[in-house]
Protein backbone atom coordinates (compact mmCIF):
# COMPACT_ATOMS: atom_id res chain seq x y z
CA UNK A 1 0.00 0.00 0.00
CA UNK A 2 1.51 3.64 -0.76
CA UNK A 3 -1.09 5.79 0.82
CA UNK A 4 -1.87 4.37 3.75
CA UNK A 5 1.01 2.98 5.78
CA UNK A 6 -0.35 0.25 8.89
CA UNK A 7 0.73 1.17 12.10
CA UNK A 8 -0.04 -0.81 15.22
CA UNK A 9 0.04 -4.74 14.60
CA UNK A 10 -4.02 -5.43 13.71
CA UNK A 11 -2.94 -2.74 10.55
CA UNK A 12 -0.58 -5.13 9.60
CA UNK A 13 -2.97 -8.09 9.89
CA UNK A 14 -5.54 -6.30 8.11
CA UNK A 15 -2.92 -5.85 5.42
CA UNK A 16 -1.61 -8.70 5.16
CA UNK A 17 -5.24 -10.57 5.38
CA UNK A 18 -6.34 -8.22 2.59
CA UNK A 19 -3.25 -9.05 0.07
CA UNK A 20 -4.81 -9.55 -3.42
CA UNK A 21 -3.18 -12.39 -5.07
CA UNK A 22 -0.24 -12.58 -7.35
CA UNK A 23 -1.67 -11.64 -10.95
CA UNK A 24 0.17 -14.38 -12.70
CA UNK A 25 1.20 -16.69 -9.66
CA UNK A 26 0.32 -20.80 -9.67
CA UNK A 27 -3.43 -21.22 -9.05
CA UNK A 28 -3.59 -24.13 -6.87
CA UNK A 29 -7.04 -26.54 -6.63
CA UNK A 30 -9.31 -25.24 -3.43
CA UNK A 31 -6.60 -22.33 -2.91
CA UNK A 32 -8.13 -19.05 -0.68
CA UNK A 33 -6.94 -16.00 -0.77
CA UNK A 34 -7.40 -12.58 1.04
CA UNK A 35 -9.97 -12.61 4.17
CA UNK A 36 -10.31 -15.82 5.69
CA UNK A 37 -13.30 -17.33 5.14
CA UNK A 38 -16.14 -19.16 7.07
CA UNK A 39 -15.08 -22.29 7.82
CA UNK A 40 -16.55 -24.91 5.54
CA UNK A 41 -16.91 -28.89 6.54
CA UNK A 42 -17.83 -30.61 4.00
CA UNK A 43 -19.06 -34.38 5.51
CA UNK A 44 -17.54 -37.14 3.95
CA UNK A 45 -15.16 -36.26 1.31
CA UNK A 46 -11.80 -36.99 0.43
CA UNK A 47 -10.82 -34.14 2.36
CA UNK A 48 -11.23 -35.50 5.32
CA UNK A 49 -10.56 -38.86 4.94
CA UNK A 50 -13.66 -40.67 5.89
CA UNK A 51 -14.09 -43.83 5.62
CA UNK A 52 -14.55 -44.89 1.57
CA UNK A 53 -12.12 -43.00 0.57
CA UNK A 54 -8.18 -43.06 0.84
CA UNK A 55 -7.82 -44.20 4.43
CA UNK A 56 -10.22 -43.50 7.59
CA UNK A 57 -9.56 -40.64 9.72
CA UNK A 58 -7.24 -42.59 12.25
CA UNK A 59 -5.36 -43.74 9.26
CA UNK A 60 -6.58 -47.13 8.80
CA UNK A 61 -7.72 -48.53 5.35
CA UNK A 62 -9.30 -51.93 6.80
CA UNK A 63 -12.63 -50.26 6.36
CA UNK A 64 -12.16 -48.68 3.13
CA UNK A 65 -14.11 -49.50 -0.29
CA UNK A 66 -17.26 -48.76 1.23
CA UNK A 67 -20.46 -49.45 -1.61
CA UNK A 68 -20.91 -46.66 -3.48
CA UNK A 69 -24.51 -46.15 -2.02
CA UNK A 70 -22.92 -44.87 1.17
CA UNK A 71 -22.42 -42.00 -0.94
CA UNK A 72 -25.87 -40.78 -1.07
CA UNK A 73 -25.95 -39.98 2.84
CA UNK A 74 -22.74 -39.26 3.34
CA UNK A 75 -23.04 -36.83 0.42
CA UNK A 76 -26.64 -35.32 0.78
CA UNK A 77 -26.14 -33.86 4.45
CA UNK A 78 -22.89 -31.63 3.24
CA UNK A 79 -22.46 -31.39 -0.17
CA UNK A 80 -25.84 -32.27 -2.16
CA UNK A 81 -23.00 -34.03 -4.32
CA UNK A 82 -23.10 -36.30 -6.84
CA UNK A 83 -26.79 -37.00 -5.82
CA UNK A 84 -29.18 -34.06 -5.66
CA UNK A 85 -31.27 -35.55 -2.93
CA UNK A 86 -34.72 -34.62 -1.16
CA UNK A 87 -35.74 -32.34 0.92
CA UNK A 88 -35.72 -33.94 3.96
CA UNK A 89 -36.55 -31.24 6.35
CA UNK A 90 -40.25 -29.97 4.83
CA UNK A 91 -40.89 -31.64 1.29
CA UNK A 92 -39.96 -35.45 2.10
CA UNK A 93 -39.25 -35.71 5.74
CA UNK A 94 -39.00 -39.80 5.51
CA UNK A 95 -37.92 -41.17 1.75
CA UNK A 96 -35.20 -42.87 3.45
CA UNK A 97 -37.51 -44.46 5.85
CA UNK A 98 -37.55 -47.66 4.65
CA UNK A 99 -33.66 -47.83 3.85
CA UNK A 100 -32.23 -48.64 7.66
CA UNK A 101 -28.70 -49.63 5.66
CA UNK A 102 -27.84 -48.40 2.53
CA UNK A 103 -25.76 -50.67 1.44
CA UNK A 104 -28.33 -53.74 1.57
CA UNK A 105 -31.74 -51.76 1.70
CA UNK A 106 -31.26 -48.75 -1.14
CA UNK A 107 -34.08 -50.51 -3.71
CA UNK A 108 -36.56 -49.11 -0.91
CA UNK A 109 -35.66 -45.31 -0.89
CA UNK A 110 -38.55 -43.42 -2.25
CA UNK A 111 -38.92 -41.97 -5.86
CA UNK A 112 -39.85 -38.38 -5.18
CA UNK A 113 -40.97 -35.98 -7.59
CA UNK A 114 -41.41 -32.58 -7.05
CA UNK B 1 -22.72 4.69 -10.55
CA UNK B 2 -22.62 3.92 -6.90
CA UNK B 3 -20.99 6.04 -4.39
CA UNK B 4 -18.45 5.92 -2.03
CA UNK B 5 -18.59 6.51 1.83
CA UNK B 6 -16.52 6.50 4.68
CA UNK B 7 -17.04 3.86 7.22
CA UNK B 8 -16.81 3.67 11.31
CA UNK B 9 -13.69 5.16 12.10
CA UNK B 10 -12.11 8.19 13.64
CA UNK B 11 -9.51 10.06 12.73
CA UNK B 12 -7.14 11.85 15.27
CA UNK B 13 -3.42 13.64 14.41
CA UNK B 14 -0.18 13.10 15.81
CA UNK B 15 3.16 14.34 15.11
CA UNK B 16 1.40 16.62 12.79
CA UNK B 17 0.14 13.62 10.44
CA UNK B 18 -2.70 11.91 9.95
CA UNK B 19 -3.84 8.98 11.09
CA UNK B 20 -7.29 6.81 11.35
CA UNK B 21 -8.24 3.71 14.02
CA UNK B 22 -10.86 1.92 12.27
CA UNK B 23 -13.87 0.02 14.15
CA UNK B 24 -14.50 -2.64 14.16
CA UNK B 25 -10.63 -3.84 13.23
CA UNK B 26 -9.05 -1.27 15.51
CA UNK B 27 -6.39 -1.30 13.20
CA UNK B 28 -4.11 1.90 12.73
CA UNK B 29 -2.91 3.70 9.80
CA UNK B 30 -0.96 6.54 8.63
CA UNK B 31 -2.44 8.41 5.89
CA UNK B 32 -0.95 10.05 3.12
CA UNK B 33 -2.14 13.70 2.57
CA UNK B 34 -4.32 12.30 -0.56
CA UNK B 35 -5.98 9.29 1.30
CA UNK B 36 -6.62 11.43 4.27
CA UNK B 37 -8.59 14.36 2.18
CA UNK B 38 -10.43 11.49 0.49
CA UNK B 39 -11.30 10.12 3.61
CA UNK B 40 -12.42 13.79 5.15
CA UNK B 41 -14.49 14.21 2.05
CA UNK B 42 -16.17 11.26 2.10
CA UNK B 43 -16.71 11.60 5.84
CA UNK B 44 -19.02 14.92 5.41
CA UNK B 45 -21.06 13.21 2.96
CA UNK B 46 -21.00 10.15 0.33
CA UNK B 47 -19.64 10.89 -3.27
CA UNK B 48 -19.47 9.32 -6.88
CA UNK B 49 -16.08 8.13 -8.28
CA UNK B 50 -17.36 10.98 -11.17
CA UNK B 51 -17.68 13.60 -7.88
CA UNK B 52 -14.32 12.41 -6.58
CA UNK B 53 -12.16 12.68 -9.80
CA UNK B 54 -13.84 16.15 -10.50
CA UNK B 55 -12.75 17.43 -7.20
CA UNK B 56 -9.39 15.88 -6.76
CA UNK B 57 -8.81 17.52 -10.43
CA UNK B 58 -8.44 14.10 -12.50
CA UNK B 59 -6.04 13.08 -9.82
CA UNK B 60 -4.28 10.00 -11.68
CA UNK B 61 -3.60 8.44 -7.86
CA UNK B 62 -6.97 8.68 -6.66
CA UNK B 63 -8.36 5.12 -7.79
CA UNK B 64 -5.52 3.18 -5.95
CA UNK B 65 -6.27 5.55 -2.97
CA UNK B 66 -9.70 4.51 -2.73
CA UNK B 67 -8.73 1.38 -3.66
CA UNK B 68 -6.30 1.38 -0.56
CA UNK B 69 -9.06 3.12 1.77
CA UNK B 70 -11.95 0.07 0.81
CA UNK B 71 -9.67 -2.47 1.02
CA UNK B 72 -8.52 -2.08 5.09
CA UNK B 73 -12.51 -1.01 5.26
CA UNK B 74 -11.84 2.53 5.82
CA UNK B 75 -14.52 3.38 3.22
CA UNK B 76 -16.73 1.49 1.01
CA UNK B 77 -19.63 1.64 -1.43
CA UNK B 78 -22.83 2.82 -0.07
CA UNK B 79 -25.26 0.08 -1.31
CA UNK B 80 -22.59 -2.86 -0.45
CA UNK B 81 -24.57 -4.81 2.06
CA UNK B 82 -23.50 -4.62 5.30
CA UNK B 83 -21.17 -7.38 6.75
CA UNK B 84 -22.69 -8.16 9.98
CA UNK B 85 -20.09 -8.85 12.81
CA UNK B 86 -20.17 -12.31 14.04
CA UNK B 87 -21.58 -12.54 17.68
CA UNK B 88 -19.04 -15.19 18.86
CA UNK B 89 -19.09 -16.81 22.30
CA UNK B 90 -15.97 -18.01 23.41
CA UNK B 91 -16.06 -22.41 23.47
CA UNK B 92 -16.41 -23.46 27.21
CA UNK B 93 -14.31 -24.43 29.40
CA UNK B 94 -12.64 -21.16 29.15
CA UNK B 95 -9.52 -21.40 31.09
CA UNK B 96 -9.32 -19.56 34.43
CA UNK B 97 -6.23 -17.40 34.29
CA UNK B 98 -7.43 -14.94 37.25
CA UNK B 99 -8.90 -15.45 40.67
CA UNK B 100 -9.64 -12.96 42.97
CA UNK B 101 -10.16 -14.27 46.61
CA UNK B 102 -11.96 -12.09 48.82
CA UNK B 103 -10.51 -13.50 51.88
CA UNK B 104 -12.75 -11.58 53.67
CA UNK B 105 -15.44 -8.39 53.86
CA UNK B 106 -14.39 -6.63 56.60
CA UNK B 107 -12.49 -3.38 56.89
CA UNK B 108 -10.93 -1.31 59.11
CA UNK B 109 -11.68 1.47 57.49
CA UNK B 110 -15.04 3.46 56.35
CA UNK B 111 -14.17 5.09 53.46
CA UNK B 112 -17.42 7.14 52.27
CA UNK B 113 -17.46 6.16 48.88
CA UNK B 114 -16.75 2.33 49.24
CA UNK B 115 -18.65 -0.25 46.76
CA UNK B 116 -18.13 -2.66 49.76
CA UNK B 117 -19.31 -1.27 52.26
CA UNK B 118 -20.97 2.46 51.56
CA UNK B 119 -24.39 2.89 50.22
CA UNK B 120 -23.89 1.63 46.86
CA UNK B 121 -23.14 -2.29 48.24
CA UNK B 122 -24.73 -5.10 46.33
CA UNK B 123 -23.90 -7.59 49.37
CA UNK B 124 -24.76 -7.36 53.05
CA UNK B 125 -21.48 -7.32 54.13
CA UNK B 126 -22.53 -6.12 57.65
CA UNK B 127 -25.09 -9.44 58.43
CA UNK B 128 -25.31 -11.11 55.20
CA UNK B 129 -25.14 -14.73 54.85
CA UNK B 130 -21.37 -14.89 54.12
CA UNK B 131 -18.83 -15.69 56.50
CA UNK B 132 -16.92 -12.48 57.57
CA UNK B 133 -13.58 -14.25 56.95
CA UNK B 134 -13.09 -16.93 54.70
CA UNK B 135 -11.78 -20.53 56.33
CA UNK B 136 -8.56 -22.13 55.44
CA UNK B 137 -10.58 -24.96 54.14
CA UNK B 138 -12.46 -22.36 51.89
CA UNK B 139 -9.00 -21.02 50.49
CA UNK B 140 -7.80 -24.53 49.84
CA UNK B 141 -10.96 -25.35 47.95
CA UNK B 142 -10.62 -22.39 45.77
CA UNK B 143 -6.58 -23.17 45.23
CA UNK B 144 -7.77 -26.59 44.30
CA UNK B 145 -11.00 -24.98 41.93
CA UNK B 146 -8.42 -22.51 40.26
CA UNK B 147 -5.89 -25.10 39.56
CA UNK B 148 -8.47 -27.29 38.01
CA UNK B 149 -10.61 -24.56 36.06
CA UNK B 150 -7.23 -23.21 34.34
CA UNK B 151 -7.05 -25.95 31.69
CA UNK B 152 -4.19 -26.18 30.07
CA UNK B 153 -1.91 -23.18 31.10
CA UNK B 154 0.96 -23.46 33.22
CA UNK B 155 0.56 -20.34 35.24
CA UNK B 156 -2.32 -19.27 37.21
CA UNK B 157 -2.93 -16.26 39.32
CA UNK B 158 -4.56 -15.42 42.45
CA UNK B 159 -5.48 -12.25 43.60
CA UNK B 160 -6.38 -11.70 47.17
CA UNK B 161 -8.78 -9.21 47.78
CA UNK B 162 -11.46 -7.65 50.70
CA UNK B 163 -12.28 -5.73 52.42
CA UNK B 164 -9.27 -5.34 54.09
CA UNK B 165 -7.17 -8.27 52.88
CA UNK B 166 -5.03 -8.50 55.64
CA UNK B 167 -7.55 -8.58 58.21
CA UNK B 168 -7.18 -12.23 57.37
CA UNK B 169 -3.48 -12.40 57.03
CA UNK B 170 -3.45 -15.94 59.09
CA UNK B 171 -5.39 -17.80 56.06
CA UNK B 172 -3.59 -15.66 53.38
CA UNK B 173 -0.48 -16.94 54.20
CA UNK B 174 -1.28 -20.52 54.60
CA UNK B 175 -3.27 -20.22 50.90
CA UNK B 176 -0.14 -18.65 49.83
CA UNK B 177 2.10 -22.03 51.11
CA UNK B 178 -0.58 -24.32 49.69
CA UNK B 179 -1.07 -22.71 46.37
CA UNK B 180 2.39 -23.41 45.87
CA UNK B 181 2.62 -26.97 46.90
CA UNK B 182 -0.55 -27.77 45.21
CA UNK B 183 1.05 -26.25 42.00
CA UNK B 184 4.55 -27.89 41.82
CA UNK B 185 2.92 -31.20 42.18
CA UNK B 186 0.95 -31.02 39.10
CA UNK B 187 3.69 -29.08 37.29
CA UNK B 188 2.04 -25.47 37.45
CA UNK B 189 3.13 -22.22 38.46
CA UNK B 190 0.69 -20.17 40.77
CA UNK B 191 1.67 -16.22 40.71
CA UNK B 192 0.33 -14.10 43.82
CA UNK B 193 -1.23 -10.42 44.66
CA UNK B 194 -2.81 -8.46 46.78
CA UNK B 195 -4.71 -5.29 47.53
CA UNK B 196 -4.40 -3.71 50.47
CA UNK B 197 -5.23 -0.10 52.05
CA UNK B 198 -1.92 -0.65 53.74
CA UNK B 199 -3.29 0.19 57.46
CA UNK B 200 -1.93 -3.29 58.58
CA UNK B 201 1.39 -3.26 57.08
CA UNK B 202 3.56 -5.01 59.67
CA UNK B 203 7.19 -5.96 59.45
CA UNK B 204 6.89 -9.87 59.53
CA UNK B 205 3.87 -9.20 56.94
CA UNK B 206 6.26 -6.72 54.49
CA UNK B 207 8.87 -9.27 55.02
CA UNK B 208 6.39 -12.16 54.07
CA UNK B 209 5.22 -10.06 51.03
CA UNK B 210 8.53 -9.35 49.96
CA UNK B 211 9.97 -13.26 50.06
CA UNK B 212 6.82 -14.69 48.55
CA UNK B 213 7.51 -12.30 45.45
CA UNK B 214 3.56 -10.93 45.69
CA UNK B 215 2.37 -8.11 44.29
CA UNK B 216 0.85 -5.49 45.86
CA UNK B 217 -1.24 -2.44 45.13
CA UNK B 218 -1.97 0.21 47.51
CA UNK B 219 -5.04 2.12 47.54
CA UNK B 220 -4.40 5.37 48.75
CA UNK B 221 -5.84 8.37 47.43
CA UNK B 222 -2.81 10.89 47.78
CA UNK B 223 -1.64 13.71 49.60
CA UNK B 224 -2.99 14.25 53.56
CA UNK B 225 -5.76 16.09 52.88
CA UNK B 226 -6.70 14.39 49.77
CA UNK B 227 -6.40 10.84 51.75
CA UNK B 228 -8.11 11.70 55.05
CA UNK B 229 -11.04 13.12 53.27
CA UNK B 230 -13.11 9.24 52.32
CA UNK B 231 -10.07 6.92 53.76
CA UNK B 232 -11.04 6.82 57.00
CA UNK B 233 -11.40 4.94 60.30
CA UNK B 234 -14.36 4.35 61.32
CA UNK B 235 -14.06 7.34 64.15
CA UNK B 236 -13.49 9.43 61.68
CA UNK B 237 -10.02 10.30 61.90
CA UNK B 238 -8.15 10.13 58.34
CA UNK B 239 -5.30 7.65 57.66
CA UNK B 240 -2.59 9.20 55.69
CA UNK B 241 -0.26 9.30 58.94
CA UNK B 242 -0.69 5.89 59.62
CA UNK B 243 -0.27 4.12 56.09
CA UNK B 244 2.23 6.40 54.72
CA UNK B 245 5.40 5.59 56.60
CA UNK B 246 4.36 1.47 56.02
CA UNK B 247 3.68 2.09 52.44
CA UNK B 248 7.44 3.62 52.70
CA UNK B 249 8.57 0.89 54.28
CA UNK B 250 7.46 -1.18 52.24
CA UNK B 251 8.57 -0.21 49.10
CA UNK B 252 12.26 0.02 50.66
CA UNK B 253 12.19 -4.26 51.52
CA UNK B 254 9.98 -5.33 48.49
CA UNK B 255 12.13 -3.96 45.62
CA UNK B 256 11.74 -7.30 43.11
CA UNK B 257 7.78 -6.24 41.68
CA UNK B 258 6.68 -2.63 40.83
CA UNK B 259 4.31 -1.96 43.47
CA UNK B 260 1.40 0.38 42.51
CA UNK B 261 -1.13 2.56 44.10
CA UNK B 262 -4.49 2.73 42.71
CA UNK B 263 -6.54 6.37 43.27
CA UNK B 264 -10.51 6.40 43.50
CA UNK B 265 -11.19 9.84 42.12
CA UNK B 266 -14.54 11.76 43.23
CA UNK B 267 -16.49 14.66 43.17
CA UNK B 268 -14.14 16.61 45.79
CA UNK B 269 -10.49 15.52 44.86
CA UNK B 270 -9.51 16.08 41.09
CA UNK B 271 -6.20 17.27 41.03
CA UNK B 272 -4.57 14.24 39.15
CA UNK B 273 -1.34 15.72 38.57
CA UNK B 274 -0.30 16.53 42.24
CA UNK B 275 -1.69 13.10 43.65
CA UNK B 276 0.52 11.35 40.61
CA UNK B 277 3.17 13.50 41.89
CA UNK B 278 2.67 12.93 45.50
CA UNK B 279 2.68 9.25 45.22
CA UNK B 280 5.71 9.30 42.80
CA UNK B 281 7.64 11.62 43.61
CA UNK B 282 7.14 11.92 47.96
CA UNK B 283 5.92 8.24 48.48
CA UNK B 284 8.12 6.25 45.97
CA UNK B 285 5.46 4.49 43.78
CA UNK B 286 6.28 2.82 40.73
CA UNK B 287 3.45 3.39 38.96
CA UNK B 288 -0.14 5.44 39.63
CA UNK B 289 -3.52 4.41 38.25
CA UNK B 290 -6.81 6.27 38.39
CA UNK B 291 -10.23 5.21 38.41
CA UNK B 292 -13.15 7.68 38.45
CA UNK B 293 -15.49 6.34 41.91
CA UNK B 294 -18.04 3.70 41.50
CA UNK B 295 -21.45 5.46 42.39
CA UNK B 296 -25.02 6.43 41.82
CA UNK B 297 -25.31 9.58 40.46
CA UNK B 298 -26.69 11.43 43.52
CA UNK B 299 -24.16 10.74 46.37
CA UNK B 300 -21.77 14.16 47.19
CA UNK B 301 -18.61 12.53 46.00
CA UNK B 302 -20.04 11.07 42.39
CA UNK B 303 -18.32 12.68 39.07
CA UNK B 304 -20.77 15.19 36.98
CA UNK B 305 -20.66 15.83 33.28
CA UNK B 306 -18.32 18.53 33.65
CA UNK B 307 -16.40 17.14 36.29
CA UNK B 308 -15.31 14.22 33.64
CA UNK B 309 -14.28 17.09 31.65
CA UNK B 310 -12.14 17.88 33.62
CA UNK B 311 -10.87 14.70 34.52
CA UNK B 312 -9.64 14.50 31.06
CA UNK B 313 -7.85 17.68 30.64
CA UNK B 314 -5.51 16.74 33.73
CA UNK B 315 -5.27 12.65 32.27
CA UNK B 316 -4.49 14.79 28.56
CA UNK B 317 -1.60 16.69 30.51
CA UNK B 318 -0.24 13.46 32.67
CA UNK B 319 -0.14 11.64 29.49
CA UNK B 320 1.89 13.96 27.68
CA UNK B 321 4.19 14.20 29.93
CA UNK B 322 3.96 9.78 30.09
CA UNK B 323 4.86 10.34 26.08
CA UNK B 324 7.40 12.73 26.44
CA UNK B 325 9.12 10.40 29.48
CA UNK B 326 8.74 7.47 26.59
CA UNK B 327 10.51 9.22 23.79
CA UNK B 328 13.20 9.47 25.95
CA UNK B 329 13.29 6.21 27.36
CA UNK B 330 12.33 6.94 30.66
CA UNK B 331 10.07 5.59 32.78
CA UNK B 332 6.73 7.14 33.88
CA UNK B 333 4.48 5.34 36.16
CA UNK B 334 0.74 6.83 34.73
CA UNK B 335 -0.26 3.15 34.16
CA UNK B 336 -3.65 4.27 32.70
CA UNK B 337 -2.00 5.87 29.76
CA UNK B 338 0.65 2.45 29.39
CA UNK B 339 -2.21 0.11 29.44
CA UNK B 340 -4.70 1.90 26.82
CA UNK B 341 -1.54 2.22 24.81
CA UNK B 342 -1.02 -1.69 24.90
CA UNK B 343 -4.47 -2.30 23.83
CA UNK B 344 -4.40 0.63 20.97
CA UNK B 345 -0.65 -1.25 20.14
CA UNK B 346 -2.40 -4.95 19.70
CA UNK B 347 -5.79 -3.86 18.15
CA UNK B 348 -7.87 -5.16 20.66
CA UNK B 349 -11.52 -5.41 19.95
CA UNK B 350 -13.18 -6.80 22.53
CA UNK B 351 -17.03 -8.78 22.39
CA UNK B 352 -16.69 -7.75 26.52
CA UNK B 353 -15.38 -4.91 28.30
CA UNK B 354 -13.14 -7.31 30.87
CA UNK B 355 -11.93 -10.65 31.74
CA UNK B 356 -15.13 -10.77 34.49
CA UNK B 357 -16.84 -14.29 33.87
CA UNK B 358 -14.32 -15.57 31.67
CA UNK B 359 -10.77 -15.52 32.64
CA UNK B 360 -11.36 -13.94 35.93
CA UNK B 361 -13.24 -15.05 38.29
CA UNK B 362 -14.24 -13.18 42.09
CA UNK B 363 -14.88 -16.02 45.15
CA UNK B 364 -17.01 -14.83 48.04
CA UNK B 365 -15.72 -15.54 51.73
CA UNK B 366 -17.82 -18.80 51.65
CA UNK B 367 -16.66 -19.68 48.55
CA UNK B 368 -19.63 -18.59 46.43
CA UNK B 369 -17.67 -18.04 42.83
CA UNK B 370 -19.04 -14.60 41.18
CA UNK B 371 -18.52 -12.79 38.03
CA UNK B 372 -15.33 -10.10 39.78
CA UNK B 373 -14.68 -9.90 43.53
CA UNK B 374 -16.85 -6.60 43.25
CA UNK B 375 -20.21 -8.90 42.98
CA UNK B 376 -18.70 -11.80 45.57
CA UNK B 377 -21.14 -12.71 47.62
CA UNK B 378 -23.96 -11.97 45.31
CA UNK B 379 -26.55 -14.49 44.48
CA UNK B 380 -27.73 -12.67 41.48
CA UNK B 381 -23.85 -12.87 39.78
CA UNK B 382 -23.40 -16.63 41.59
CA UNK B 383 -21.33 -18.22 38.18
CA UNK B 384 -21.36 -21.53 40.96
CA UNK B 385 -19.14 -22.28 43.82
CA UNK B 386 -15.32 -23.52 44.86
CA UNK B 387 -16.77 -26.63 45.51
CA UNK B 388 -19.22 -27.69 42.42
CA UNK B 389 -17.00 -25.60 39.79
CA UNK B 390 -18.20 -23.06 37.53
CA UNK B 391 -22.21 -23.21 36.59
CA UNK B 392 -21.19 -23.68 32.75
CA UNK B 393 -25.12 -22.39 32.08
CA UNK B 394 -25.26 -19.43 33.68
CA UNK B 395 -22.01 -18.38 32.43
CA UNK B 396 -22.68 -18.96 28.98
CA UNK B 397 -26.30 -16.78 29.70
CA UNK B 398 -24.54 -14.55 30.71
CA UNK B 399 -21.76 -14.26 27.64
CA UNK B 400 -24.38 -14.85 25.68
CA UNK B 401 -26.41 -11.86 27.18
CA UNK B 402 -23.68 -9.20 27.86
CA UNK B 403 -21.59 -9.54 24.30
CA UNK B 404 -21.08 -6.10 22.41
CA UNK B 405 -23.40 -7.32 19.70
CA UNK B 406 -26.50 -6.79 22.30
CA UNK B 407 -25.12 -3.28 22.71
CA UNK B 408 -27.67 -1.17 20.71
CA UNK B 409 -25.96 1.93 22.39
CA UNK B 410 -22.60 0.69 21.43
CA UNK B 411 -23.34 -0.06 18.25
CA UNK B 412 -22.54 3.51 16.85
CA UNK B 413 -19.21 4.59 19.12
CA UNK B 414 -15.83 4.77 17.25
CA UNK B 415 -14.72 3.96 21.12
CA UNK B 416 -16.36 0.39 21.15
CA UNK B 417 -13.47 -1.62 20.28
CA UNK B 418 -11.70 -0.89 23.62
CA UNK B 419 -14.58 0.15 25.87
CA UNK B 420 -17.22 -2.30 25.22
CA UNK B 421 -20.04 -0.86 27.04
CA UNK B 422 -17.45 -0.50 30.03
CA UNK B 423 -17.41 -2.05 33.95
CA UNK B 424 -20.40 -4.28 34.94
CA UNK B 425 -20.08 -3.22 38.25
CA UNK B 426 -20.48 0.44 37.46
CA UNK B 427 -23.32 -0.54 35.69
CA UNK B 428 -25.18 -2.32 37.65
CA UNK B 429 -24.65 0.41 40.33
CA UNK B 430 -25.54 3.55 37.81
CA UNK B 431 -28.51 1.74 36.14
CA UNK B 432 -29.25 -1.45 38.13
CA UNK B 433 -28.36 -3.82 35.35
CA UNK B 434 -24.63 -5.27 34.15
CA UNK B 435 -26.07 -5.22 30.99
CA UNK B 436 -26.22 -1.56 30.71
CA UNK B 437 -23.90 0.35 28.30
CA UNK B 438 -22.22 3.23 30.71
CA UNK B 439 -23.45 6.03 29.42
CA UNK B 440 -22.83 8.57 31.44
CA UNK B 441 -19.15 8.30 30.77
CA UNK B 442 -18.87 7.74 26.88
CA UNK B 443 -17.82 11.38 26.25
CA UNK B 444 -14.63 10.83 28.90
CA UNK B 445 -14.20 7.56 27.25
CA UNK B 446 -13.93 8.60 23.78
CA UNK B 447 -11.91 11.80 25.14
CA UNK B 448 -9.78 9.54 26.84
CA UNK B 449 -8.73 6.98 23.93
CA UNK B 450 -8.44 10.03 21.47
CA UNK B 451 -5.80 10.95 24.05
CA UNK B 452 -4.10 8.12 24.21
CA UNK B 453 -4.39 7.49 20.36
CA UNK B 454 -2.32 11.02 19.62
CA UNK B 455 0.09 9.57 22.18
CA UNK B 456 0.36 6.32 20.21
CA UNK B 457 0.45 7.85 17.02
CA UNK B 458 3.67 10.57 18.53
CA UNK B 459 5.25 7.31 19.84
CA UNK B 460 4.97 5.53 16.67
CA UNK B 461 6.94 8.50 14.94
CA UNK B 462 9.04 9.38 17.52
CA UNK B 463 10.33 6.41 19.28
CA UNK B 464 8.70 3.33 17.49
CA UNK B 465 11.25 0.95 19.63
CA UNK B 466 9.20 1.50 22.42
CA UNK B 467 6.15 -0.19 21.15
CA UNK B 468 8.49 -3.19 20.94
CA UNK B 469 7.62 -4.04 24.46
CA UNK B 470 3.92 -5.02 24.00
CA UNK B 471 4.74 -7.14 21.09
CA UNK B 472 5.43 -9.82 23.65
CA UNK B 473 2.16 -12.87 23.55
CA UNK B 474 1.63 -12.54 27.30
CA UNK B 475 -1.16 -11.72 28.43
CA UNK B 476 -1.01 -8.53 30.61
CA UNK B 477 -2.76 -9.26 33.96
CA UNK B 478 -6.40 -8.50 34.30
CA UNK B 479 -6.40 -5.16 36.90
CA UNK B 480 -8.45 -5.79 40.03
CA UNK B 481 -9.80 -2.39 41.26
Amino acid sequence: MNHLKPINRKAARVEQATEPPPAAGDVVALQRTGIPQQAHFPVGCSLVFSPGWEADRTGGTAGLCQPVERDLFDCHIGCYWPAQVPDQLNHAPDWTAKCAAAQKDWRKIDLIFP
Amino acid sequence: MNAWAAREHHRFEAAGKPFVYLVPSAAIFALDDRADAVLRRLSDRPHTSEELRASFDEDPDLAATLAELARVRAIGEVNAPETPQPKVIPLAPFPLTTMVLNVTNQCNLSCTYCYEYGEDKIVNTENGRQPKFMSEETARQSVEFMLAESGSNRRAHITFFGGETLLNFPVLRKTVAYARQRAAEIGKEVDFSLTTNATLLRPEIIEFIAENDIGVTISIDGPREVQDKFRVFHNGTGSYDIVAPKIRELLQRHTRRPIGARVTLTSGKMDVKRIYRHLTEEIGFWEVGFAPVTTSPDRAHAIAESGYDEMLGQFRELAFEFLEASVANRHHGFSNVKETIEELHKGVSKAFPCGAGLGLLGVATDGDVALCHRFAGSDAHKLGTVRDGIDRDAQRAFLERHHIANKTDCSVCWARPLCSGGCYHEAHTRYGDTVHPNLHYCNWIRGWTDVCLQVYGELSERNPAYLAQFDDEVVPQEKVS
